[in-house]
């Protein structure tokens, strides 16, 4: 039986397929190339869109939020447009508490806390990574371990020596619980970055006649200004996103912290002020992404400086 | 909950360890020489908050010679923040916080005995029923101001369009028709268009568990005649208001088990689209629904069925009160007795309760007309209160643990059908009684 004989008398023949654009290389098998080459980026592009709207949808709804009326927050219809848009969630949110001078107070002991983690953090890095010893590794096996603690074990002893210094309700003592708090992971961070720069561009400027600190400051630094970035980026955020020390430690009104600020719109038994809590939320999270925003060119510029280089 | 038993652990291994020297006297010096008592508050609603710090400032304002420093706390992490500060010696002096609080705190030697520091006119302010709620091992560790019974918040379109009887705190419900009435409220056409006679909002439910088993003469938690043995017991009277729960939940289907893992307030918005046509709530959430209620919204305040067979008719409804409390480390103690009574001066309890949308404890603010009113549901929680006695779960050394490790999970299981009675019993009474042997004396 001929193939015309299969499909019947009915069968209708195919039309001709559309004529394909040529292939750079000519060829029809890199026209199909380019296609699912086309394809494969425009499938990768629609799943990093879905991770970001995944990963933007608790923000995004946090704003939403911010602006719904009491009504609109009390609906098992939500949306994902306030119907009728409200400042008073704001209004409530600044009436009630001292976000503002809360907002000072993060920035302060976090901004501070971060910059003292990574200047410390720098020397010690490059220290673990260059002279390796029974002692660095023990130090590195530490680190890991060290972040293992819950916050509960370590608060009572902290507290009492903190007591000790009178540095209880006092936002340098919060600071310094910071630093300690976030050294570790810094530290653990920034080995890997110091350990992605060739010790032959040290002993290169060994050769001409530079010290190991004038290398570590001179040659090292710079490379390592995207690890840098990314390590202070880290301790920031950690710092500023704390509840439970600042809980814990800050007595003095005028000296909580953000985090600690925000949970003053919750009741017993889970019970919400949401409206306000959503505003004063969106407003906490304004400096992290700020701070994000002003240093991301430089990470993304040091990363392209090391790509170069390497 | 885990983090508490860890950090009592910690407080404990810090005790041991001698830190009792660190521990200095609160109440230090406002400037000139006055002491100055800080007042650790968890007001958190607006009115709440205004009516706490304006009655400060009129303490400080006729007080020159002892100040007070209004301190706002947050009931998020509130037991290991109090906690952390009395091992660390730096308490506040007066303490705003549930009475469940006070028997770690207490037999901790945190919390300073009023016994003998009371004013008569506190004493007499309220009933000798409301202090038993503060006070274990013969010493009274709080002054309880603010009490929050369970109601029913009612859709009233829906219950009148199924024709039933409206009850009021002289004629409630019994538990039996009350489930009778959700069946029939309930109507299961499949999708968004279920509706529910009603749902148990169960993210915590041990403490609802113990304090309904009262409306049916149980207690599940029991003390002996010394007072020293705590011991679990789940009877058909212990066990009766759980069981309903799991028949309105798993046989009836008049209560979705999708609400046992939510919050109060998560229900709220089902309940205004007519989804729920009952919760039961918390008083105060009385304020949420009059905030976030569309406008049409019709609702009531209804009070809580009554369980058959148990003392004061089945009203009797168990309550972890809001207290006032003084820290043992607080050197001017007396002073800070002195704000309390000030604070709980019956205009001064009206207004906190008001605030809080919480009855009060005190007798005469509790018969207060702006409490008694019909508006908004007051005067049902007003009536319901003069049976709020003491939760089985007061003064039990070991109850959070009990708490955290054995009835909490084995009461979700239980609820959403995946253990049988008989293996809740066994959980909680084997399982419990094994933990609290272990807080014996």
């Amino acid at each position: 039986m001929s193939a015309t004989d299969a499909a019947g008398p009915a069968a209708v023949p195919a039309p001709p397929a559309p004529p394909r654009a040529p292939a750079p290389d000519g060829s029809p098998g890199a026209g199909r190339r380019t296609a699912r080459r086309r394809a494969g980026r425009a499938g990768q592009y629609l799943a990093l869109l879905c991770y970001l709207v995944f990963l933007a949808f608790p923000l995004l709804w946090l704003v939403s939020t911010a602006f719904k009326s009491p009504q609109e927050l009390g609906s098992v219809h939500p949306t994902w447009l306030p119907r009728h848009p409200t400042l008073d969630n704001f209004r409530t949110a600044f009436d009630e508490q001292p976000l503002l001078h809360s907002a000072l107070n993060s920035l302060l002991i976090a901004g501070i806390s971060a910059v003292v983690s990574v200047a410390v953090a720098v020397p010690a890095a490059y220290a673990m990574v260059r002279f390796r010893s029974v002692v660095s590794r023990a130090g590195t096996g530490w680190i890991l371990v060290s972040q293992m603690f819950p916050l509960v074990l370590v608060i009572i002893p902290l507290f009492m020596v903190l007591k000790n210094l009178h540095l209880i309700d006092s936002r340098l003592g919060l600071g310094l619980v910071y630093v300690v708090w976030t050294l570790p992971f810094a530290l653990w961070m920034l080995q890997g970055y110091v350990r992605a720069v060739p010790v032959s561009l040290e002993e290169a400027a060994a050769i001409d006649g530079c010290s190991r600190a004038r290398a570590l400051r001179s040659v090292v630094l710079p490379l390592l200004t995207p690890g840098l970035v990314a390590t202070l980026m880290f301790s920031f955020v950690t710092a500023w996103n704390e509840f439970f020390f600042g809980l814990v430690l800050l007595k003095s009104p005028e000296k909580q912290t953000m985090s600690v600020i925000l949970t003053h719109f919750l009741g017993a038994e889970g019970a919400a002020d949401l409206g306000p809590l959503a505003a004063a939320s969106v407003l906490a999270t304004l400096p992290s992404l700020l701070f994000f925003a002003l240093l991301q060119k430089r990470l993304v510029g040091g990363m392209m400086t090391g790509a170069v280089k390497g | 909950m885990r983090r508490r038993t860890l950090l009592t652990g910690a407080a404990a291994a810090a005790a041991a360890a001698g830190s009792g020297s660190l521990l200095s006297a609160c109440g230090s010096s406002a400037g000139g020489g006055a002491p100055r008592l800080d007042f650790l508050s968890l007001a958190w609603q607006t009115e709440s908050v205004k009516a706490n710090k304006d009655l400060v400032a009129q303490w400080n304002a006729r007080h020159p010679e002892v100040q007070v420093r209004y301190v706002q706390g947050s009931w998020d992490d509130v037991h290991d923040q109090l906690l952390t500060s009395f091992e660390g010696g730096a308490a506040p002096d007066i303490i705003h916080d549930e009475g469940v609080d006070l028997t770690d705190f207490g037999s901790g030697g945190y919390l300073a005995d009023l016994t003998g520091l009371l004013p008569a006119a506190l004493k007499s302010r309220i009933p000798q029923s409301t202090w038993d709620t503060a006070r274990f091992d013969g010493a009274l560790y709080g002054v309880p101001f603010l009490q929050e019974p369970k109601v029913l918040l009612a859709n009233r379109t829906l219950l009148a369009g199924a024709g039933v009887r409206l009850p009021d705190a002289a004629h409630p419900w019994t538990w039996q028709e009350f489930e009778d009435i959700c069946r029939e409220l309930s109507h299961h056409g499949g999708g968004s268009a279920d509706r529910y006679g009603t749902a148990w909002p169960m993210s915590s439910p041990v403490s609802l568990t113990l304090n309904l088993a009262l409306t049916d003469g149980g207690r599940i938690l029991y003390k002996d005649a010394g007072g020293d043995r705590t011991e679990v017991r789940f009877g058909s009277a212990d066990s009766a208001f759980a069981e309903l729960v799991r028949r309105q939940v798993g046989t009836d289907r008049s209560a979705p088990s999708s609400a046992l893992a939510l919050g109060g307030g998560d229900l709220l918005p089902g309940f205004f689209a007519g989804r729920y046509a009952m919760l039961p709530l918390g008083f105060s959430y009385r304020q949420q629904v009059q905030q976030q209620a569309p406008a049409h919204f019709d609702w009531v305040t209804l009070p809580l069925p009554v369980g058959q067979g148990a003392p004061d008719g089945g009203r009797a409804q168990g309550v972890s009160p809001q207290t006032l409390s003084v820290a043992k480390s607080c050197k001017h103690q007396e002073a800070a007795v002195e704000f309390i009574d000030f604070m709980t001066q019956t205009p001064h309890l009206v207004r906190l309760a008001q605030g809080d949308w919480m009855p009060p404890t005190g007798t005469a603010a509790l018969r207060d007309p702006s409490l008694t009113t019909t508006k908004l549901g007051w005067d049902t929680g007003m009536a319901v209160s003069k049976y709020l006695t003491a939760s089985p779960a007061l003064s039990m050394r070991g109850y959070p643990e009990w708490s955290d490790k054995i009835a909490t999970p084995a009461l979700q299981q239980y609820y959403s059908g995946a253990i049988s009675l008989d293996s809740l019993r066994g959980k909680l009474v084997r399982d419990g009684n094994r933990v609290f042997e272990r807080y014996r004396g």
